[in-house]
């Protein structure tokens, strides 16, 4: 308990130095081209927005900076972070939350599988080392080292224009829109099953490389032997004492990616016109959107913020040793 | 009692298949009493682990068992070829008529599990039909005869030092009162006092439950003392086998006697301990 109380600690800290960071950086920066744009379209803006995004982008340098820097986070709390220039001045906060849960969605699903079915398989061919299961990894490791666009044009190619069994783009179809019903969930699955394959094909060979590897310098510790030599069952020994310890460096890993997960895999966005979080950034960076790419990053660290928690959490739970450790 | 057999190696030879082959253990023979402690003693990469090993059939890839049999001679009366026995039948004589307590004290646990679910390990495989509660009895008194006490059942192995480790391992070895124990250098990683305390243990153990014992090590006085009979391997063979108050004062082979003269002896003369050939006293002589 008071570990967990000690990292969390440690991450309300991450956190307030990301978003000091995010407060200091717009305020360093040479050239303005907020007041620009504001000055060319000042009739389409209400005071308050004009307000809003003069605190978010450090022009009220008029008022001290203490007093600014109450303003940032108190606009912050509220959820306001201004307005997309290009997304005909919708508030930020409402773009970012139309986008952010189709790329955690997509991708976080798929990110899930690829973990499970991954060490699922390196745990086995790293169990069965030397047999023929071993062909399995130049197969995964093919996959992921495949450029991603290629291998998502080909998947097109192949499973949408020539078979026809999945739609090529979009994460439902044209003409409908999200409701919470059976006929459009099934559009959503249909559309989503593409680019989650190829996100999972892509990103699996990682998995089961790193999986087996670790298997293979598990297999060689004496408690395995030991655990052989009480006589138990195979499937124990494999399960309770080698992958549970070789599955430990993986936990990182995961984290890892958890946390890219909303940055989004642009690629894969692109690929697949999905729209995501990833095709959001690059949007609003050809459109110069500058209050939405502000949100856009404040969002992805905190993201990884949390996948970062997660993993901690995760790991104290499984390693006994690292509730030991300071911090 | 004393005298019956407990298990009953032949002709037991093995090959590490690897390029040139390397005879890890070439024709061993010997028999084991009820009750007694065979010592194994030997220098580093003679064969004393690949053939407890090969006992209990734990050897992996490339190792390779060319000939030879093991037979193990149950207090039931019914003689068992361990050689001969399938894999699940294997697994079943493993730990509950021989169990082992191996070299490395501190590798020897699983880090992520708590100590009384690796031993509870034991008896949820071999003992199926025991109940929860017992089985947390079993546990809780197996840790309080070794000495460490039923209140470490919730600790993990990096919470206890070296020697309650392989104090542990030693209870795990005794959970299912099997008839004989392998001991492959169990106090190797220890320093001398917690060894004489670990030692001291099993041979109280052994008094109160009587099982045999193969202790391995390469620490000649050690077994000179514990022992009843020592086994002396050298290449894979073993080239003397006999009492362990024969072996000290009348040595037949001279590998056994530079084994004994290794040690340096606390009442002898100053020179008096001298290794392989080169005249090492001159060399401190003349540095000083």
């Amino acid at each position: 308990m008071r570990f967990l109380l000690r990292r969390l600690a440690f991450y309300a800290f991450t956190a307030w130095a990301a978003i000091t960071i995010n407060f200091f950086l717009p305020r360093m920066m040479k050239g303005d081209p907020i007041t620009a744009y504001l000055q060319k379209h000042q009739s389409e803006f209400n005071p308050e927005a004009i307000d809003s995004l003069r605190t978010l982008f450090g022009l009220d340098s008029d008022k001290p900076l203490i007093q600014q820097y109450w303003d940032y986070w108190g606009q912050l709390f509220s959820g306001d972070l201004g307005r997309s220039f290009s997304k005909g001045l919708a508030p930020v906060s409402e773009v970012i939350a139309s986008a952010l849960p189709w790329t955690l969605g997509l991708v976080g699903i798929a990110t899930i599988f690829s973990f499970f079915i991954g060490t699922s398989v390196g745990t086995f061919i790293g169990w069965r080392r030397g047999s023929r299961a071993d062909y399995v990894v130049p197969f995964a490791t093919f996959f992921s080292t495949v450029p991603y666009f290629w291998m998502g044009l080909i998947v097109i190619a192949i499973f949408s224009t020539r078979l026809g069994w999945f739609p090529a783009s979009h994460a439902y179809d044209k003409g409908s829109s999200p409701e919470w019903s059976w006929d459009f969930i099934g559009q959503v699955v249909a559309h989503g099953t593409l680019p989650a394959l190829t996100i999972v094909f892509a990103s699996l060979g990682g998995w089961v490389l790193g999986m087996r590897n670790m298997m293979i310098t598990v297999l060689d510790e004496d408690y395995v032997t030991v655990a052989e030599a009480k006589g138990l069952s195979p499937q124990r020994v494999m399960t309770r004492y080698a992958a549970r310890n070789a599955v430990l460096p993986q936990l990182s890993s995961f984290a890892l990616a958890l946390g890219f997960i909303v940055g989004g895999t642009l690629v894969m966005e692109l690929v697949f016109s999905y729209p995501g979080v990833g095709k959001l950034l690059l949007d609003a960076t050809n459109a110069k959107d500058w209050p939405l790419m502000q949100g856009l990053f404040l969002v992805i660290t905190l993201a990884v913020l949390v996948a970062n928690i997660l993993a901690d959490v995760a790991h104290a739970m499984l390693d006994p040793r690292t509730r030991m450790m300071e911090s | 009692m004393t005298t019956e057999t407990l298990l009953t190696v032949s002709d037991f030879s093995v090959v590490y298949d690897v390029d040139p082959p390397v005879e890890a253990v070439r024709h061993v023979s010997l028999e084991l009493e009820r009750g007694e402690i065979l010592g194994l003693a030997g220098e580093s990469g003679c064969g004393k682990t690949t053939l407890a090993y090969g006992i209990q059939r734990l050897l992996k890839a490339p190792a390779v068992i060319t000939s030879g049999h093991t037979v193990f001679h149950d207090e039931s009366g019914e003689d068992i070829d361990i050689n001969a026995l399938d894999a699940d039948a294997m697994r079943a004589f493993r730990w509950d008529k021989v169990s082992m307590v191996f070299q490395g004290a501190m590798n020897a646990l699983n880090p992520v599990a708590t100590i009384g679910r690796q031993l509870e390990d034991v008896f949820l495989t071999h003992r199926p039909g025991m109940r929860r509660a017992e089985r947390r009895e079993e546990c809780a008194g197996l840790l309080d005869l070794v000495g460490v006490g039923r209140e470490r059942l919730r600790s993990y192995p990096h919470e206890l030092s070296g020697g309650m480790r392989q104090r542990v391992m030693i209870a795990m070895a005794m959970a299912l009162r099997p008839q004989l124990m392998i001991m492959d250098e169990p106090t190797t990683a220890l320093d001398v006092l917690v060894q004489r305390e670990i030692l001291e243990q099993i041979s109280d153990l052994r008094a109160k439950l009587g099982f045999s014992v193969i202790f391995i090590t390469h620490d000649l006085p050690l077994l000179l003392e514990i022992s009843d009979r020592i086994a002396v391997m050298k290449d894979g063979v073993i080239v003397e086998l006999a009492s362990a108050l024969d072996l000290y004062s009348d040595p037949q082979h001279e590998y056994t006697r530079r084994l004994l003269a290794s040690f340096p002896s606390l009442t002898g003369e100053r020179g008096d301990f001298v290794r392989g050939s080169e005249p090492q006293a001159a060399t401190t002589e003349a540095s000083r």
